[in-house]
């Protein structure tokens, strides 16, 4: 069975601004926030069967909902996050510590090798891709790869709307790869070309990529996404896929969605 | 140095997603250039490649916006250190472990800063001033106790020439030295350097002088005139040679022979040994070639023209010289120093039937100055070749013949 990190949003609000989705004006709706993320629970736990691991929402720290970016995990094995910028930087400590609870063997980077968690990393079995240049540096990538033993593609991320890797790019569990092509440059396209053939590349249009269709939780052949990407539904449905739409807009004021709020533990 | 550089390294799994790539494509479109100076590329898909690249530029501000544009891609600076110095331990000695020039461009790193090395010949030693902001490349014997020597082989670093502009047989880094070579193109490109220079030289450019180290065999096999030509047309202005061809020029003057042959003859004239032993004794009795010529004694040729056009002389002696020549430097540390003096500004250099004035002449000269050497004996030119130059041409023929094609080219009508 399928374990997510999760966080209730009983904090979650803009305080500060640190991607083009943020703006302070534009105030989370705390009622609809929870009763979107608990909507969100209940597709991964009731319709999916996915077990729930949630940690304690703490104050301050109004972004520890974003669990992707508590850090990267394989087996016991918990790489946590090094965040760019100050404001998610204090989220460090409390993920850490969820992975320290909880017997993960942990390995730190340094201070300033930025890489923040599953956001920037993500991948198919047999190889996986890390998004550099908005949040994650190249440079973590190297590391990680040794750590995990695993090679890693480094993308770059050209469009500061897709901020993170997994906001343009979902790797599904049939080898399928949906994504937002212009999220990242010829290199970066070619070298997914290179790896992934064209049958197997879905790509999103940009109006669905810009209400985060590629922010989508996949698990077997369900896959969780926000609501309100027809065109994206059809092309997964038309590969077998079971579809969940979820309503997650106040998550949207913050640049954030349905993968986003969890992180894969196992 | 005109080009300044950074060695940057890559690493990771740069290969398969393009990063290599993509920061090569930067430089060049940035307007640098780059060598790849190391790549190792990982053995399996999961093992890590890993580059070394020397970024270059035309300026330190561009160097410094590629760096940054490269760096966000993982391009990060190598680290350097400084390079390390020892003092001197006594006069002309330089500590154990002393670094060795190479004739190629060359710089130190002190403080953080790259400096270009001053005067750089090959197999010298490196000297950095006492306030540490300058360096030059100093011979061993040239050495003082106490003097900064550049020791080891950290932060020193060494810029293969890049290849020439002009679209000539100084561009095309051959080293092959063959007699069986067309020579025709080879001179006409010589002679073309030459008119440039010249033009240069008179309108005062740097780096126009042209330097001539030659032998004897000029005036045995029938160069003289086509050389006096030469330098009275103002396309030679450094000359090295050594007693002999200075003895046979002005023996010729006088007997009309060389080394006791009839030139125009061309057989032994009786008495005709003793000539050059005349010549010289006379030259000697007079006091310098220069009164020889002022007083109308030798009115003619190589050394009369040098005096006349004010070609820089450097005459350099050895162990079977007769005489020799007032002017010969008997001692060969101060005959290397004066023709080492007397290298700045040139920019082009023909080393024609001399094996000792030309390998010595090779050794003084930067990679940087193109180079002509021209002899009967292919050992001469491939010794020359082999310094590693891209910029020196070999040929394998005779010193007349070459230098009468040279002097036709330019206009000479003998």
């Amino acid at each position: 069975m399928s374990r997510l990190l999760v966080c209730p949003p009983d904090y979650f609000r803009i305080d500060y601004e640190i991607n083009p989705w943020m703006r302070r004006s534009n105030v989370v709706e705390p009622e609809w926030a929870i009763r979107q993320w608990h909507g969100l629970m209940k597709v991964l736990e009731e319709d999916i069967g996915v077990m729930l691991e949630r940690m304690t929402p703490m104050p301050g720290v109004p972004d520890l909902v974003f669990t992707a970016n508590a850090g990267v995990v394989v087996g016991r094995k918990a790489v946590p996050s090094r965040f760019r910028y100050p404001e998610r930087q204090r989220e460090e400590a409390y993920f850490e510590r969820w992975f320290r609870d909880h017997e993960y063997e942990i390995v730190t980077l340094d201070q300033e090798m930025y890489f923040e968690g599953a956001g920037d990393l993500l991948g198919f079995p047999d190889g996986w891709f890390g998004g550099y240049r908005q949040r994650s540096e190249i440079r973590a990538f190297p590391i990680l790869s040794e750590v995990f033993g695993q090679e890693i593609l480094p993308l770059e991320l050209i469009d500061s709307r897709f901020y993170h890797l997994d906001t343009c790019f979902c790797p599904l569990s049939g080898g399928e790869l949906l994504y937002y092509p212009a999220a990242f440059d010829q290199y970066g396209q070619a070298t997914i070309a290179e790896r992934i053939a064209t049958e197997r590349r879905l790509a999103v249009p940009e109006q669905e990529a810009l209400k985060f269709a590629c922010n989508a939780v996949c698990v077997g052949k369900h896959v969780v996404l926000p609501a309100g990407c027809p065109s994206t539904m059809t092309l997964l449905e038309s590969r077998g896929y079971q579809l969940h739409p979820v309503p997650l807009d106040e998550f949207m004021k913050s640049g954030g969605s349905a993968k986003c709020l969890t992180l894969a533990l196992d | 140095m005109a080009n300044t550089q950074e060695t940057v390294v890559l690493s990771g799994h740069i290969i398969d997603s393009l990063i290599l790539a993509k920061v090569l494509d930067t430089i060049l479109m940035m307007g640098g250039t780059f060598d790849l100076e190391e790549v190792s590329i990982g053995k399996t898909r999961n093992e890590p490649s890993r580059a070394r690249i020397i970024v270059r530029a035309s300026s330190r501000n561009l160097l410094a916006d590629i760096l940054q544009a490269i760096q966000p891609h993982g391009a990060s600076v190598d680290r350097e250190l400084d390079c390390q110095s020892k003092p001197a331990p006594s006069d002309g000695v330089f500590p154990e472990d002393f670094y060795a020039t190479t004739h190629l461009p060359t710089q130190i790193r002190i403080a953080g800063q790259w400096l270009d090395v001053e005067g750089i010949e090959m197999d010298l030693g490196i000297v950095v001033n006492p306030k540490k902001t300058g360096a030059c490349a100093v011979p061993m014997g040239n050495v003082r106790r106490g003097d900064l020597v550049v020791t080891g082989r950290t932060g020193i670093r060494v810029t293969p020439l890049q290849r020439p502009q002009e679209r000539d047989v100084f561009s095309f880094m051959e080293s092959q030295v063959s007699a069986e070579r067309p020579h025709g193109h080879i001179i006409a490109d010589v002679a073309k350097r030459m008119r440039v220079l010249r033009e240069g030289f008179g309108t005062g450019r740097p780096d126009c002088k042209v330097l001539l180290a030659g032998g004897p065999a000029i005036i045995h096999a029938g160069g003289r005139d086509a050389l006096t030509w030469l330098i009275d047309e103002g396309f030679i202005h450094v000359l090295f040679c050594g007693n002999a061809l200075a003895a046979h020029d002005m023996e010729a003057e006088l007997y009309g022979t060389s080394l006791g042959y009839g030139l125009a003859a061309g057989r032994a004239v009786p008495h005709g040994h003793e000539h050059h032993l005349r010549t010289i004794n006379r030259v000697r009795g007079i006091g310098s070639i220069q009164k020889a010529v002022n007083t109308g004694l030798i009115k003619q040729g190589i050394m009369a023209s040098c005096v006349k056009r004010g070609v820089q002389v450097v005459m350099a002696g050895t162990i079977r010289d007769d005489g020799p020549l007032p002017g010969v430097i008997t001692d060969s540390i101060a005959a290397q120093a004066a023709m080492r003096a007397a290298i700045p500004g040139v920019g082009l250099a023909l080393l024609i039937a001399s094996t000792l004035h030309s390998v010595a002449t090779g050794n003084l000269l930067p990679a940087t100055i193109p180079t002509v050497c021209v002899d009967v004996n292919p050992a001469v030119p491939t010794k020359l070749a082999d310094r590693g130059s891209f910029q020196a041409v070999g040929l394998v023929m005779d010193a007349a013949s070459f230098l009468r094609d040279v002097a036709r080219e330019l206009g000479w009508k003998g």
